[in-house]
């Protein structure tokens, strides 16, 4: 097994065992999901209407709350100047980092939407296209929370900073990620023409996220 | 070849306050180098700078005889006091997740855990060792990845007399192998021919 191979391994491992942080993002989109309806009342048609928003948005902040741990932790325990030693290109490292991070956190989420979906009336095109653009939008979410994450650590500045430095650049993912979910349902836009964007974000996102983060961490260790 | 680690008027500022300027030392393979000083006189510092991990405000650093593929860091083991184990992992999977990103041969673990008489906790999560056994996990790491520089922050402290005969061991072996040691310390290595670097002499004014 290679180093890259060995990071993600035991990042997934952390994150999984007893203290990570890979249940509390599902649980968190559940709430935010169930506590919406109670919210607006018993207005089936509206909550049809704006269900795909609500979907989004919940696995927005859910997909943040685990995010500001994500190099925090190695930095206080020494992992991250061993990680900035090393041979493997730290641009691969942070990558394989974020891959760990998306599928202990962001891929139950995409799981969870149907479930979910449920809940808000959604019919089953209009949970498929949440649950697609979810499952091609998250991985944009972990990528450009990964120039947070290193930000966050190099600041010295955890918490709060993190969702107030990314949120705003997640927004372009939200638009697009919604839009596309409402060209399924009701048009009258096709499909393809928001998913596509949605591809292009996040093929984007994977190219400057993780050479931000490491061209960050280079900087701010000192 | 013979491996030379040869620094030349390396200085270092952290927070606009000089902690070392015109530090010039050489280093050949086979020899350790004890840094010493007060506290604050930038023991850590030059280790974290020969790691990479801090830039150094003016100087240079070589090493002749290794890889001129790798870098220094990249030829170095660090051992600090934050010593890089996950809690929630176990001893055998801490060592082996540094061994696999190292890219390391995996077959030296069990005989690295075995050096510092770690051998019959390797299932223990790392939470429940004591102060003393991480250090001597840090130690198996040395081990257990093949590096020529070792750059040692306090190797001894928190470790009982056994542990540092056996760290001393560890050392004689990697020095007799042609390897390269600096270490930040307080106390004797119990080493023969160690020299000795003195740290806070250089600029009476710092405040």
């Amino acid at each position: 097994m290679g180093p890259l191979g060995a990071l993600l391994l035991r990042d997934m491992r952390l994150s999984l065992r007893v203290g990570g942080g890979a249940l509390m993002g599902v649980l968190f989109f559940l709430i935010v999901v169930t506590m919406i309806p109670f919210a607006l009342g018993p207005d089936l048609a509206l909550l049809q209407r704006i269900g795909p928003a609500i979907l989004w948005l919940g696995a927005l902040l859910a997909s943040l709350l685990a995010l500001d741990r994500l190099f925090a932790a190695d930095h206080e325990d020494g992992s991250l100047d061993l990680i900035l030693m090393g041979r493997t290109p730290l641009e691969l490292a942070v990558l394989a980092k974020a891959l760990a991070h998306w599928i202990t956190t962001g891929l139950p989420l995409v799981v969870a939407t149907p479930v979910l979906g449920l809940f808000l009336n959604l019919d089953l095109t209009a949970v498929g296209a949440v649950a697609l653009t979810l499952a091609v939008g998250t991985p944009a979410l972990t990528l450009i929370g990964l120039i947070g994450a290193a930000l966050a650590v190099v600041l010295r500045r955890g918490g709060l900073l993190l969702p107030v430095l990314v949120l705003p650049l997640t927004i372009p993912v939200l638009i697009f990620g919604v839009s596309a979910s409402n060209a399924a349902i009701v048009g009258p836009v096709p499909f393809g023409t928001p998913f596509l964007v949605l591809c292009a974000l996040t093929l984007m996102s994977l190219v400057v996220g993780p050479l931000a983060a490491a061209a960050a961490l280079r900087q701010g260790l000192d | 070849m013979r491996l030379r680690l040869t620094a030349s008027g390396l200085a270092v500022v952290r927070g606009f306050r000089e902690v070392f300027s015109e530090l010039s030392f050489e280093l050949a393979g086979g020899e350790l180098l004890a840094l010493t000083g007060p506290n604050g006189a930038g023991k850590s510092s030059l280790l974290r700078l020969i790691a990479g991990l801090v830039r150094p405000s003016a100087g240079a650093l070589a090493l002749e005889g290794g890889d001129p593929e790798l870098s220094i860091p990249e030829q170095a083991h660090y051992l600090a006091h934050q010593d890089a184990f996950k809690p929630a992992l176990t001893v055998e999977e801490n060592l082996r997740f540094w061994v696999r990103f190292a890219g390391a041969d995996e077959a030296a673990l069990g005989e690295a855990l075995a050096a510092v008489g770690l051998g019959s906790l390797a299932d223990l999560p790392a939470a429940f060792l004591s102060a003393g056994q991480r250090r001597r996990l840090s130690v198996a790491r040395l081990r257990a990845v093949a590096r020529p520089l070792w750059l040692l922050d306090e190797p001894t402290s928190a470790l009982d007399a056994a542990a540092q005969d056996r760290l001393a061991a560890i050392m004689a072996d990697h020095l007799a192998a042609g390897g390269l040691i600096i270490a930040a310390t307080h106390g004797p290595l119990g080493l023969a021919g160690t020299r000795e670097l003195r740290l806070g002499q250089a600029s009476p004014e710092t405040a």
